[in-house]
């Protein structure tokens, strides 16, 4: 499985957000019957992730932090070697030496998994100098939160940026949580994307969890990334419907406002759009649902019949 | 051989090494202000000043090398490392070993250390124990001008992060360097002075404290070996065991505090591996756990100075 690139159909990007959840709440449950190490899933996040991957050309590279399998998936990731990798064994993408956290793949370009929270937005800069000074295609995409928002680097890595014209498109899935604390808590403002202003950067702030907008909107910031050759500020307004660390009982969530974002989760949006627009029929998605099924399942085999790492490993890849 | 300063060998080794590899670059607070010679050479592109953000600059330099550029990056004075200090510890050290070997970080970081410029403990702090005890990262601590180009000339070429850090103290000394290509190996110590009775073993500016050391010793019979680290980590294990195998008596002498500092390590290995062949305790002999001071007086006094070492050689040979 290398890079997945995206056409036109709507229909794809259901299918990946389909396998994303499928994904995500297999790893739960496998945390929950057996002792599987936990995963910090986006679950409601889907389609801030599709939506902005699936504007990316081949080239492209990423960069993402802890909640990383629904932009991995999305680029292209087997699933089979992402759970491999979760559960430490020798078949996954970093040959179990990252586990949940740092899982990077370089064949499908998503680069430098950070789980510092921040760390993938200083080394974004650095990624992105890179491809402008040894003169290579493609823009860095850069997934972080509303939390790394808050931070230092955050400001330190725009600033820089926007200095000397790097190629970055910043995208902050503003799920409103920051672990175990609401954002209300740590910052005034009501968004991330205002911030951008300041430092000369252009911004958006798009409806997160309705995929095709995303895209139009990553689409038409990276366009402007590659043409301007300057960083550019994506918010995705979203919500983490599960919690932060499986297992989670999310007892510290308001009711409320958990049940009005699950009203509004992407995965069924995007499923009534497409049969009220009749580009798939109730048995199309049916199917679809069935395909990323056994997709999983035969991830999860995959990754079981992964053997861990030989013990010599410890003190390999330390050094170059 | 030519006769240069620290300085001087630091520009020599960045120009040369500029020359021959063009994906090598120098960013810093400052960094084309101060090496104009550089800016006109290689330009503007591959010599940056950069904002007053350590964090964001290791940053850079880490995705940066990830992605196949060698940048080295001038972080001023040792103590801003502790901005720095996530980048190059959680990203440039671990990140190679997390991604199952997938990425390469060669970047070199340069920060001054050390006492002798009455700056104070927030300019001068020898902070190289925290980065030996973090995996990845490689560190050096030259004496001599020849090994500062020489050491920073293998930094660069070298496929991993490595920490040069450059004693204040030395940063104007001159000294011969030779002609031609010269290339220090990084892990390796250099014999000083060869000795029979006891093993001084030093870095950096403490170094020629030893060595002063070693002739008042001579002159009263005592022969002292002189081993200069140069390299922390990787540490030139053999070269101490050897030395202290023929001597059977071993001083470590640093300025950067006891607890927990490369004078524990060095002890501990012999100890481990050379026990047989002691004939005293190994000593230490370094700075106090105290910040730096900044009145001249206490700043000297804070260092191991030869007086010292020759006494404490005294007490282990009698
Ligand atoms: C520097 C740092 N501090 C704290 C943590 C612990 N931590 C892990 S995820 C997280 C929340 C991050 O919130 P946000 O950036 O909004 O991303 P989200 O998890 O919501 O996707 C925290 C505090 C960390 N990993 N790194």
């Amino acid at each position: 499985m290398g890079i997945r690139l995206y056409d036109e159909r709507p229909e794809a990007l259901l299918e990946a957000m389909l396998l994303i959840r499928a994904y995500e709440e297999k790893a739960a449950a496998l945390q929950a019957e057996s002792g599987t190490p936990g995963t910090c899933t986006a679950v409601g996040q889907e389609a801030a992730a599709v939506g902005v991957v699936a504007a990316l050309g081949a080239d492209e590279l990423i960069l993402t932090n802890h909640r990383s399998a629904g932009h991995l998936l999305a680029r292209g990731a087997d699933p089979g070697r992402l759970l491999a990798e979760v559960m430490g064994r020798r078949g996954g993408y970093c040959k179990g030496k990252s586990g949940s956290l740092h899982v990077s793949a370089r064949e499908l370009g998503v680069v430098l998994t950070s789980t510092i929270v921040g760390g993938e937005l200083a080394l974004a800069t650095g990624v992105a100098l890179a491809q402008k000074q040894l003169r290579r295609p493609g823009a860095v995409v850069c997934f972080f939160g509303d939390g790394a928002a808050c931070e230092g680097r955050f400001h330190e890595s725009l600033n820089l940026a926007a200095l000397w014209g790097l190629p970055v498109l910043y995208v902050c899935e503003n799920n409103e949580w920051q672990a175990f604390v609401h954002r209300r808590e740590t910052m005034l403002a009501e968004g991330i994307a205002g911030w951008a202003g300041n430092y000369g950067i252009d911004h958006a702030t798009v409806d997160g969890n309705d995929v095709e907008q995303v895209r139009a909107v990553a689409t038409a910031a990276l366009e402007s990334v590659r043409g301007r050759g300057r960083p550019f500020l994506l918010e995705a307004r979203t919500y983490r419907l599960r919690g932060h660390f499986e297992p989670d009982d999310q007892a510290y969530v308001d009711a409320d406002e958990l049940a009005a974002w699950r009203a509004r989760d992407p995965l069924p949006r995007m499923e009534a759009r497409l049969l009220a627009s009749g580009r798939c029929d109730a048995a199309a998605i049916t199917a679809m649902k069935a395909a990323v099924a056994a997709q999983v399942a035969a991830a999860h085999a995959f990754a079981i019949d992964s053997p861990y790492p030989a013990l010599e490993e410890l003190t390999t890849d330390v050094y170059a | 051989m030519a006769r240069i300063t620290v300085q001087e060998a630091i520009e020599q080794a960045l120009a040369e090494e500029m020359s021959l590899d063009a994906n090598v670059l120098l960013m810093g607070e400052g960094v084309a202000t101060k090496r104009p010679g550089l800016v006109q050479a290689f330009g503007g592109e591959r010599v940056r000043n950069t904002p007053l953000a350590e964090g964001i600059i290791a940053g850079t330099a880490a995705g940066a090398a990830a992605m196949g550029l060698r940048p080295v990056i001038d972080l001023l004075f040792a103590p801003f490392l502790c901005y720095a200090m996530d980048e190059l510890v959680n990203s440039a050290g671990k990140l190679r070993y997390l991604s199952g070997g997938q990425f390469e970080f060669p970047l070199v970081a340069l920060a001054m250390t050390g006492a002798g410029w009455g700056v104070g403990a927030q300019h001068n702090h020898n902070v190289e124990a925290w980065f030996a005890h973090a995996p990845g990262l490689k560190l050096v601590m030259p004496s001599t001008v020849a090994d500062f180009k020489g050491l920073l000339k293998s930094a660069i070429r070298d496929p991993n992060p490595v920490l040069f850090f450059v004693d204040i103290a030395l940063a104007y000394a001159a000294g011969e360097v030779p002609e031609g290509e010269v290339l220090v190996p990084i892990g390796r110590a250099a014999t000083r002075r060869e000795g029979e009775d006891l093993t001084l073993i030093s870095y950096a500016k403490t170094v020629d404290a030893c060595l002063r050391a070693a002739e008042t010793l001579a002159g009263e019979g005592i022969s002292a070996e002189v081993i200069d680290l140069r390299s922390i980590k990787p540490l030139d294990e053999a070269a101490i065991l050897a030395s202290v195998r023929k001597t059977g008596r071993a001083i470590v002498v640093h300025e950067a505090s006891r607890t927990c500092g490369v004078g524990a390590e060095v002890a501990a290995l012999v100890a481990e591996h050379a026990f047989d062949a002691l004939k005293a305790p190994v000593l230490r002999l370094t700075g106090p756990d105290a910040p730096t001071p900044a009145s001249y007086p206490l700043e000297q006094a804070f260092v191991p100075q030869a007086e010292a070492v020759v006494a404490a050689a005294r007490r282990l040979v009698r």
